[in-house]
């Protein structure tokens, strides 16, 4: 069972429909009872840092969600900004993270850009991966959805689970034990994300 | 290596969808829920979709229409049309649309922008500026409800102030060309891209691949977007979805490459 955080932000129908269409039963949660149970959490999200943050503080789910992560050590999966909400802090907001990885989010640094078009990083770009056993299962130079103007800096790069080149190479994808994040949307990146996707549910 | 997008257009109206020429004569090409399935079996970079009809008739967005788009698109979709407040844009993103384009509402007041991209971050604020060539000297103008209204406002310096003010993304659409598929307007395109670092989607004019590949040649990273030669297929212009296939699109990326 898939348990979608629902705290008003991104695109929750998007993993509903593609797990439906997988036969993987899914769920969304939207208070803490509702999250309580959940086997294998999503956290997806559209918006600015501090926004994102703010609306999870203020769904009531936080001191679940941390419980269930950080103690019950249940697979979760951040998704775009809900990746970047696992790290400690980002120079997008003012606001802390969830601090779940320890890592950092930072703006891209233009300066050292050749290409006319700059920020953000938008469209489809290829995905290297490291470890073909969890996320990236069963795929061959897959290419993913990116829309961000910040990348997750993580503070031991051997967490990287891969990498993805933007006028250098970033971590486009992390596993921390059971914490996994994606900087790209598998939810709209066709066949690689629902692969993506059915691999998280299967792990 | 990140590619140049290649973007389907629809256009709503009466919730259906159309396809105009110079932004008039609307002629019916299907609905819109089946135009996105097929365009998911075709794995498309991205879709736009206008509401053509809600900033004319002064009216909000169709919220459970969107809803049901953004559900069924497997790519990203961007939503234009009516949206004039940051509760409206955050109402948008919170139905699962990954981006919102302003077009009239931003021309009336531009912080707009700068609001709407501190809740929903700048990578989902999309300037859309419709423009066509006015005055007795034919310099760009950008205008809104749908091509009616001139505004003043010339699109370079347009585009640097929506930059400034925190947009993600600029799209340029040609009136004079919507519709008559003899290629994009390249004079103008390049105005523009000197002038800003967002990423650009264009639109107005591509009538085949060739327009596209040349777009990208020029240009590399960019958008290219595209309305009737996405869902007409013909010299009768017969309604058929199409889209070129990964091996096409390839093709054309690697012309790119080439040439960069």
């Amino acid at each position: 069972m898939i348990t979608l955080v629902n705290y008003g932000l991104g695109n929750v129908n998007a993993f509903v429909n593609i797990y439906k269409q997988l036969n993987v039963p899914v769920t969304v949660a939207e208070t803490a009872d509702e999250l309580a149970m959940a086997e294998k959490i999503i956290l997806p999200g559209v918006g600015a840092f501090d926004w994102a943050m703010t609306r999870l503080n203020e769904s009531e789910m936080r001191d679940c969600l941390d419980e269930l992560v950080m103690v019950k050590k249940r697979p979760v999966l951040g998704v775009c900004v809900g990746m970047q909400m696992m790290a400690h802090r980002s120079d997008e907001g003012r606001l802390l993270g969830l601090g779940w990885i320890d890592a950092e989010v930072k703006r891209f640094d233009e300066s050292g850009f050749s290409q006319k078009t700059q920020l953000p990083h938008m469209g489809w770009n290829d995905v290297r991966f490291g470890d073909s056993d969890s996320l990236f299962k069963g795929m061959t130079a897959p290419q993913f959805y990116f829309l961000h103007s910040y990348y997750f800096a993580l503070k031991y790069p051997k967490s990287a689970l891969a990498v993805t080149n933007y006028n250098g190479f970033f971590t486009s994808a992390v596993r921390s034990g059971n914490v996994f994040g994606t900087q790209f949307h598998p939810e709209k990146s066709h066949k690689w994300g629902i692969q993506l996707l059915k691999n998280f549910a299967e792990l | 290596m990140l590619r140049p997008r290649i973007v389907p257009c629809l256009l709503l109206k009466n919730g259906g969808l159309v396809k105009t020429v110079r932004f008039s004569n609307p002629k019916y090409v299907g609905d819109p829920i089946n135009a996105v399935r097929i365009f998911n079996e075709k794995e498309v970079d991205e879709l736009i979709v206008v509401d053509i009809d809600a900033t004319a008739q002064g009216r909000e967005p169709n919220y459970t229409l969107i809803a049901n788009l953004a559900a069924e698109c497997r790519m990203p979709l961007c939503y234009g049309g009516g949206v004039k407040t940051v509760e409206q844009v955050e109402r948008i993103i919170s139905l699962g649309v990954e981006k919102v384009a302003l077009s009239a509402a931003v021309i009336m007041s531009p912080d707009l922008i700068s609001e709407a991209a501190a809740r929903v971050g700048s990578q989902s604020i999309v300037v859309v500026m419709d423009v066509k060539k006015s005055g007795l000297l034919r310099h760009y103008e950008i205008f809104t409800h749908n091509g009616n209204e001139g505004t003043g406002f010339d699109p370079v310096a347009f585009a640097r102030r929506v930059e400034a003010l925190g947009a993600g993304e600029v799209v340029l659409n040609t009136i004079d060309l919507d519709g008559e598929m003899k290629g994009y307007d390249l004079e103008l395109i390049s105005l523009v891209r000197e002038a800003i670092s967002l990423p650009m989607t264009v639109l107005g004019g591509a009538g085949n691949l060739k327009d596209i590949e040349d777009l990208i040649c020029t240009f590399g990273i960019i958008g290219a977007a595209a309305g009737s030669l996405f869902v007409f297929k013909g010299k009768y212009r017969a309604v058929l979805i199409n889209y070129p296939s990964r091996v096409e699109r390839d093709a054309l990326f690697l012309s790119q490459m080439s040439n960069s």
